[in-house]
């Protein structure tokens, strides 16, 4: 689904990608790791453009995303993104954060349907009040499926950062994407609300959601992740399966790595 | 004291019965009109200055852009007001062929001069958003304009509310010197009543206490506004 091929990265003149190659397929739950600074957080922007790529590609559903000349932004809508800090708009209460993308887009989309009177398409014979409806109606669904039904008409201010964090990732599945990129979604979270968030991450993998994760929590690579990807001063030094991984780790930075953390 | 009283009448006499009152409403909603509109229009154009300035700019359509803007900010603050009304009035709108009444013209350049100072306000508002909130934005697919409308601006709006509010009273007394190119504000209605009573002591007094009044009144309103701003913050 997603091939990269020799994806390089600097800032100025610092190099952060030194030539990253990986094959990505629908389902794959894969687990990045590696030491900070190693440029985890870049490879994982570098996927959806949030970083502009210096040199390779990103083909993505045939597609090559790292041409500036493709329009991002409609490809970007198939490729949720989870931060870090959640990065919840604070203006919007939880549902309109949940909303705001798929009615954007879909209004966008029949407004130019509609224009170019493209009859055969089924944006065409839609209307602004019924994609609103829908989009209500899925929000809800994906709220009542993390027990937050109650907090939709709430600003995020008021939620916890467990509550947050799952927020923002049904924000990104209402969104219908292919594939989710995941940025260490547990490391700003208080210990207890970890577990929570790794729940309903577990519960995508198992409904068979395509995942690619940046995380520290090497007990839940182990568990979910069908691929590791071991990077170090921005190259992949080491993939494989957990098993392989962590019973018998070659390179020796990624020994000297897991001996660290494990 | 005595000497006062007479002035006093003098002011009084030609006030209410020279109809003196109607002139100086005339003037107050002009001076009212001109320094809101003027608002209005300001952060129009402060909000699209501020938002081409903030364009990451790797390409070259930004860098013009923002050449631009830099440009139009310099002009509009590196002159003094007086001197825009003036130029706007007896160069500019002669060039284009136009005609405006003095209302109409105060109202343009009061709006294109705070326009440049709203736009280094609104600018810092949006600074002051934190960047996920954009990169939150586009990661769903949002265009870097429908992000900034619909996630950043409100949040930068609210952010700076009270130096708007500032920016507001700033304007209110700026306006004073519209009279320059023909508009008929406050003082130009006290500066009536004091030729026809050869006597311009009440008459500036009074001026002077309706722009105090004014001024309170703004900020007892910017005061009411940022309370119940943070009333809604706690309930968030
Ligand atoms: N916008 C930027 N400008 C300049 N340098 C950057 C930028 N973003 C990242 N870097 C540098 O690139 C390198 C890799 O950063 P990156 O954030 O990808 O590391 P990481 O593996 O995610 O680390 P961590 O585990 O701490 O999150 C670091 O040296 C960092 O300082
Ligand atoms: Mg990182």
């Amino acid at each position: 689904m997603i091939d990269v091929i020799n994806l390089t990265k600097k800032f100025g003149d610092i190099d952060v990608l030194n030539g990253i190659d990986v094959k990505i397929n629908k389902g794959d739950i894969i687990c990045v790791i590696g030491p900070s600074g190693s440029g985890k957080s870049t490879f994982l922007r570098c996927l959806n453009c949030m970083e502009d790529p210096t040199g390779g590609q990103i083909i993505f559903n045939g597609v090559d995303i790292a041409d500036t000349k493709v329009d991002i932004n409609i490809h970007r809508r198939k490729m949720g993104m989870v931060f870090q800090h959640f990065n919840l708009f604070n203006n919007k209460t939880v549902i309109e954060n949940i909303m705001l993308a798929p009615v954007h887009v879909q209004v966008k989309d029949m407004k130019k349907a509609k224009r170019k009177k493209l009859k055969d398409d089924p944006a065409y014979n839609t209307t602004k009040a019924e994609i609103i409806k829908n989009a209500r109606e899925n929000a809800i669904k994906l709220l009542e499926r993390i027990g937050l039904a109650d907090k939709a008409d709430v600003y995020p201010s008021t939620l916890s950062g467990g509550q947050k964090q799952r927020v923002a990732i049904v924000r990104a599945l209402a969104m219908n994407p292919d594939v989710i990129l995941f940025d260490e979604p547990t490391s700003a979270l208080d210990p207890e609300m970890v577990g929570e968030v790794l729940d309903l991450m577990k519960s995508l993998a198992e409904e068979g959601m395509t995942m690619i994760i940046v995380t520290h929590e090497m007990g839940f690579a182990r568990e979910v992740a069908n691929k590791i990807l071991f990077i170090d001063e921005g190259k992949i030094l080491e993939s494989g399966t957990p098993e392989e991984f962590f019973s018998n780790p070659k390179h020796p930075r990624l020994k000297e790595f897991l001996s660290k953390v494990l | 004291m005595g000497n006062f009283e007479q002035k006093l009448n003098r002011f009084l006499e030609i006030f209410i019965e020279q109809n003196g009152y109607v002139k100086v409403l005339e003037g107050l909603k002009n001076t009212i009109i001109i320094a809101v509109l003027g608002l209005v229009i300001g952060i129009i154009i402060g909000t699209i200055i501020a938002t081409i300035r903030v364009i990451p700019k790797y390409k070259v359509l930004p860098r013009i852009l923002n050449g631009i803007c830099s440009f139009y900010v310099g002009l509009f603050r590196g002159t003094p007001i007086v001197v825009q009304l003036l130029v706007f009035y007896y160069v500019a709108l002669p060039l284009m062929g136009l005609h405006m009444t003095g209302v109409q013209v105060a109202i343009w350049v009061f709006g294109l001069n705070s326009g440049a100072y709203i736009s280094e306000i609104m600018r810092s508002g949006i600074l002051s958003v934190d960047s996920g909130q954009m990169e939150a934005g586009r990661a769903v697919g949002l265009s870097f304009g429908t992000t900034m409308m619909k996630i950043v601006i409100p949040q930068a709006v609210k952010n700076i509310l009270p130096t708007l509010g500032n920016e507001f009273i700033a304007l209110i007394k700026e306006t004073s010197v519209v009279s320059f190119v023909g508009a008929a504000d406050l003082y130009v209605a006290f500066n009536y009543i004091g030729s026809n009573s050869y006597e311009f002591m009440v008459p500036y007094l009074v001026m002077a206490i309706i722009y105090i009044v004014l001024v309170l009144l703004i900020s007892l309103g910017i005061k009411l506004m940022e309370r119940s701003l943070r009333k809604s913050d706690r309930r968030n």
